[in-house]
């Protein structure tokens, strides 16, 4: 069984239709990215898939349990399904061991030190393991992006989600976080990232999907996508890549 | 009647001011707590909650305050139960600075961003865990300086509370000019422990509001 599933998914925000009829499934362990226009739905998908939006047709389900705002399944979803966000959103009275622990202590109810224990693992991984103490203002920005990133590991996910997590880094601090999602992605965690990063997206990838007015485009092989493209949209947003 | 001094005049004074005092801290807390209840409703996901909350603010905030306390009074003894003015006015000025609260706090949990909110949910987080331990924690040092900043509204507000019968400062202040014929000496004695009690309150709210915008 796909660990994600998502068939035929249509959401709309009023009269603009975001996503017209996404057919999609992940397998564990799998890496894909998305690219495309802003506005082509990719950022949306990947808030579908955790609930942070609602989509009006079709299904979504993870580990077999349909992806529902309302439901009672949806906070163990998104324990199995994390979030890594374009603007971090750490907790900002909370130091960056606190950001890890929150979720573990409170939504796993765990007692305080496999809690801390638990932390600092995650925050070494991600190889911040001295920041324990820090709170979010203290850290440059890539640092915060990876204690988000280890924040969103602390309740164990299966798969992890990456909307744009490195476009509001300065560019000398997007390689550290590239590290830390490849370093994951070689470990096999399954994610499914929305990136502008290319060669990032080539290198790491299993597999590459270009979104257009809500749709799959293309779907393939990085390599494949990139030196090969079959439709002109998607050579037409390659070249403007430059 | 007895001649009044000056300091027997003060003296009463004082002695009421325990009661503008008293009703002020009830209404604060009482307000308190039914503000904080209404500004759950008022940030919920749930449209029915959210407009019973806006219906009840507008009401109070659309109404006067010496209208709440009319009612109060006299609403109250309409079916049958016998209120005094301490307690029509603890219920009447608990209302009103219930609503004035809870639209100031509601203020405060919008002021968080959105990601806060959503990066606690994809984290698998309830409504209520949510405002708990990531939304109120901050909202909270923002929402010191106008919460502050309203009390001084809350023990003017009191004074209303002479109209129906309670015995406080104001209504202190008339008995006394009632007996003394001296009223500007009376309320000019009434306005400056007013004064004292609120001066420190505004000055309290200004260094909170400077402290907030050092942090940032």
């Amino acid at each position: 069984m796909p660990l994600i599933e998502i068939s035929n998914v249509h959401k709309r925000f009023g009269d603009n239709e975001v996503l017209r009829g996404i057919d999609l499934s992940v397998e564990s362990g799998e890496v894909i990215a998305i690219i495309g226009r802003s506005g082509s739905g990719k950022s949306t998908l990947l808030r579908c898939i955790n609930a942070l939006e609602s989509y009006d047709e079709g299904s979504i389900t993870v580990e077999g349990r349909l992806v529902e705002r309302r439901s009672r399944d949806v906070r163990a979803i998104r324990q199995t399904v994390g979030m890594v966000f374009q603007s971090f959103n750490l907790f900002p009275h909370l130091t960056a061991g606190g950001n890890v622990m929150l979720a573990p202590r409170i939504v796993q109810s765990k007692a305080r030190p496999d809690v801390e224990r638990i932390a600092r693992e995650r925050l070494a991984q991600v190889g911040l393991g001295e920041k324990f103490e820090s709170f979010p203002s203290q850290l440059s920005g890539g640092q915060q992006q990876r204690v988000a990133i280890a924040r969103a590991l602390a309740t164990s996910p299966k798969a992890l989600l990456c909307d744009e997590i490195t476009s509001a880094l300065d560019p000398e601090l997007v390689g550290e976080v590239l590290r830390v999602v490849e370093s994951l992605a070689a470990s096999g965690m399954t994610m499914i990232l929305v990136t502008h990063e290319m060669s990032f997206a080539r290198k790491v990838c299993h597999r590459l999907i270009f979104m257009h007015h809500g749709r799959i485009h293309e779907i393939g092989k990085p390599q494949q996508l990139f030196e090969f493209p079959q439709t002109p949209e998607l050579a037409q947003f390659l070249s403007a890549l430059g | 009647m007895d001649q009044f001094t000056t300091w027997d005049i003060a003296r009463n004074l004082l002695l009421a001011t325990r009661w503008t005092i008293l009703l002020s801290v009830i209404a604060f807390i009482g307000g308190g707590i039914v503000g904080f209840a209404i500004m759950l409703l008022r940030v919920s996901d749930l449209k029915a909650l959210r407009a019973l909350s806006i219906g009840y603010i507008d009401i109070l905030q659309g109404t006067p305050l010496l209208m709440q306390l009319f009612l109060c009074f006299f609403g109250i003894s309409l079916i049958g139960l016998e209120v005094s003015p301490l307690v029509a006015a603890s219920i009447a000025l608990t209302a009103y600075t219930s609503a004035y609260l809870a639209e100031i706090w509601r203020g405060c949990v919008d002021a968080i961003p959105k990601g806060q909110r959503e990066a606690a949910e994809s984290l698998g987080f309830g409504f209520i865990d949510t405002l708990r331990y990531v939304i109120l924690p901050q909202a909270v040092r923002i929402a010191v300086p106008p919460t502050v900043g309203f009390s001084v509204q809350v023990v003017k507000g009191t004074a209303l509370a002479s109209i129906i019968g309670f015995v406080e400062l104001t209504k202190a202040g008339t008995i006394i000019t009632n007996a003394t014929y001296k009223p500007f000496l009376v309320y000019g004695f009434v306005a400056i422990i007013y004064f004292v009690l609120c001066y420190p309150l505004s000055v309290w709210s200004r260094s909170f509001e400077r402290s907030l915008r050092a942090a940032h």
